[in-house]
């Protein structure tokens, strides 16, 4: 069975383009030319050699001594932490940038959550001298303001949505708004596996170097390169469709997603899309979804902005039907404490979409002899107001 | 050959059609609006079904379509209204709304629920013309319903010819790239676009929508196509208090002047 997308968009039933014609000639440009692109030697030398001097990967795969003691098994931590920016979203965004530029295009569009998309385009706009445009909820804005002034400090000019649950959705519509208003000059950089094709699929390639940097630093480390495990939170799912991307065809490692169930999956307060949702369309792409029985989407809720998402990619929900992988939901309150406890036993601070991950690790059982990676997608500075607030620190 | 095709071929003024969102500003106005739109002289209408998310709007009818759902209208609810509505509107209907809704309907109960109500077309911007030629156009056909498609000055000549071969019924010819409600700039590149389209001599008639509001901008899309469609300046005075004593002067004025 394949994983990954068919020549028509597809990952099984999921994927396509569901998008008005306003956007056809965009996406269809992208669709046209995003392989030969990423596939010119000139392009990878200058991905790798940006990841390499200025994100400052490979990022560490640093085995949690303490955890491990704590859980039973030799857990391995995927420091997507420490890359330049504090998460993920980099090595997807310089991938694109160097995209946008082939493709001749000045604009640079960005929707963002947590605010870590939104910065890591600023970001590399910035690298790049391109204008940069980030659509973010007013509510996010409120709740992730140090990012807010980062982006600004790059030059970003950053449009509150004040639309909807005026999150992540809203800035994502908000964003395809603009894409159709200018289809000649922009690049819309989707900082997630969704949005439609070819965007779950490029996106998770330029995500995919986590895993692959991960089976040579477990070989390295362990003498082989398949885990028994590998975890990673799921919003869209970008950090879990690079930190999978290698070990889809390696049936010895087991999936594991983690969403977020915000104060319980079945309390109305939640983003537990496979839980909760249905197939349909959202953002250009067919997928699952939380809606209503009308096909309206239902606004979501997580603790954690970077998950606060009603939809999961493409690719996910096809992993999920055909059952490759599992998924499964942690609480906002199971996150903080995992949060906590990382902070406590290892000295990290995970940013609280990470954390999500991290608090699967206490409802697994362990003979003693695994091998676990949890891909830890970002860091918690972003998060320390929300901590600090929810512990009484 | 249903209502719609008819009126294409009968009509020899420009054709004005008018599109407003099911459910506002009141829940059960559906008809209402329907009824003074067409004896106020509308040639046909676009009844929209709200989507929580429509990308392609601009403020206006995202206002409309969010103030519809939380008067509680949905498909179920709206093909309910228009069960009467044969008794009461006599020109072509056309149903426009995002894909999602309806798959979550189901498409072939969405055909026929909108065939035995007496709907003649169905305009779905976010429905690919790959999926529709694969998997829906056998239903749309079944139950006799036109589909309509939209076509931007990006759009490559190939992509229009496929479309107007898919098409039964007309071609929704933006005026420019842009979501809805923007005035429409007739600068020489849109009327080069324009006169590009009618050159082509495709076999369905075409009709200039997206920021056509006034009696200008109706006349300028007549001189290149049959007519235009009006929707977010249309939809802006259903939020008066008596919005259906201001129909027929809306009318008048685009028309008119």
């Amino acid at each position: 069975m394949s994983y990954h997308v068919n020549e028509k968009g597809y990952y099984g039933d999921f994927g396509g383009a569901y998008i008005p014609e306003m956007l056809y000639p965009n996406v269809e440009e992208l669709r046209s030319k995003y392989l030969e692109i990423i596939r010119e030697p000139g392009f990878t030398a200058e991905f790798e050699a940006l990841l390499r001097d200025y994100v400052g990967r490979p990022s560490p795969l640093f085995l949690a001594g303490r955890l491990s003691e704590k859980y039973g098994a030799a857990i391995y931590l995927k420091r997507e932490d420490l890359n330049h920016t504090g998460a993920h979203k980099i090595n997807n965004t310089i991938g694109q940038i160097l995209v946008a530029e082939r493709l001749g295009k000045k604009r640079i569009i960005a929707e963002t959550g947590a605010g870590q998309h939104g910065v890591a385009t600023a970001t590399v706009c910035a690298l790049k001298g391109l204008e940069c445009v980030v659509y973010m909820g007013e509510v996010d804005i409120e709740r992730q303001a140090p990012n807010v002034a980062r982006m600004k400090m790059m030059g970003a000019t950053v449009i509150p949505a004040t639309s909807g649950s005026k999150t992540l959705k809203d800035a994502t519509n908000e964003a395809m708004r603009d894409w159709i208003n200018n289809p000649e000059n922009t690049h819309y950089i989707i900082g997630s596996v969704v949005g439609p094709h070819p965007y779950p699929d490029m996106v998770a390639r330029f995500q995919s170097v986590i895993s692959e940097e991960t089976r040579w630093q477990l070989k390295e480390k362990t003498g082989s390169e398949s885990p028994d495990y590998v975890l990673a939170c799921v919003g869209g799912g970008s950090n879990a469709a690079g930190m999978f991307y290698h070990f889809l065809d390696d049936p010895k490692a087991k999936l594991v997603a983690v969403e977020a169930a915000g104060k319980g999956v079945h309390s109305g307060e939640s983003a537990a899309t496979t839980a909760l949702g249905k197939e349909g369309v959202l953002h250009g792409s067919r997928s699952i979804l939380m809606q209503t029985e009308d096909g309206q989407v239902v606004e979501p809720y997580s603790i954690s902005a970077g998950l606060d998402y009603p939809g999961i990619g493409p690719q996910h929900a096809h992993l999920f039907k055909v059952k490759r992988a599992e998924y499964v939901s942690a609480t906002d309150d199971d996150a903080m404490r995992a949060g906590l406890l990382l902070a406590r036993l290892e000295g990290i601070i995970p940013a609280i979409e990470s954390a999500h991950a991290l608090a699967h690790l206490d409802r697994m059982t362990f003979t003693g002899n695994e091998t676990v990676v949890v891909c830890l997608s970002g860091r918690g500075d972003k998060d320390l107001a929300t901590y600090m607030k929810f512990f009484g620190l | 050959m249903n209502r719609l095709n008819q009126l294409f071929d009968t009509k020899k003024e420009p054709i004005l059609s008018i599109y407003f969102t099911a459910g506002y500003p009141e829940l059960n106005a559906t008809l209402d609006i329907a009824e003074a739109l067409e004896k106020a002289g509308a040639d046909f209408l676009e009844i929209g079904f709200p989507y929580s998310d429509p990308v392609a709007d601009g403020p206006v009818i995202q206002e409309s379509s969010q103030r519809a759902l939380n008067n509680g209208m949905t498909l179920n609810v709206l093909f309910d209204q228009l069960k009467d509505l044969r008794k009461r509107v006599s020109i072509p209907v056309l149903l426009m709304g995002y894909v999602n809704p309806v798959l979550q309907y189901g498409v072939e109960r969405f055909c026929a629920a909108a065939a035995e109500a007496g709907v003649d077309g169905v305009i779905v911007p976010d429905l690919p013309m790959y999926e529709y030629e694969e998997l829906y156009r056998d239903c749309f056909g079944k139950h006799g319903l036109s589909n309509v498609f939209l076509v931007t000055p990006q759009t490559a000549e190939a992509r229009i010819r496929k479309i107007d071969e898919l098409t039964n019924g007309f071609i929704y010819l933006l005026s420019s790239s842009a979501t809805t409600g923007k005035n429409l700039d007739v600068s020489v590149t849109t009327e080069s676009y324009f006169s590009r389209i009618r050159d082509m001599e495709l076999k369905n008639p075409a009709m200039i929508g997206f920021g056509i509001s006034d009696h200008r901008s109706f006349q300028k899309a007549a001189q290149y196509t049959r007519g235009a469609i009006v929707g977010s300046a249309f939809v802006k005075i259903l939020g008066a208090s008596d919005y259906l004593a201001n129909i027929p002067a809306f009318i008048r004025s685009i028309k008119e002047g």
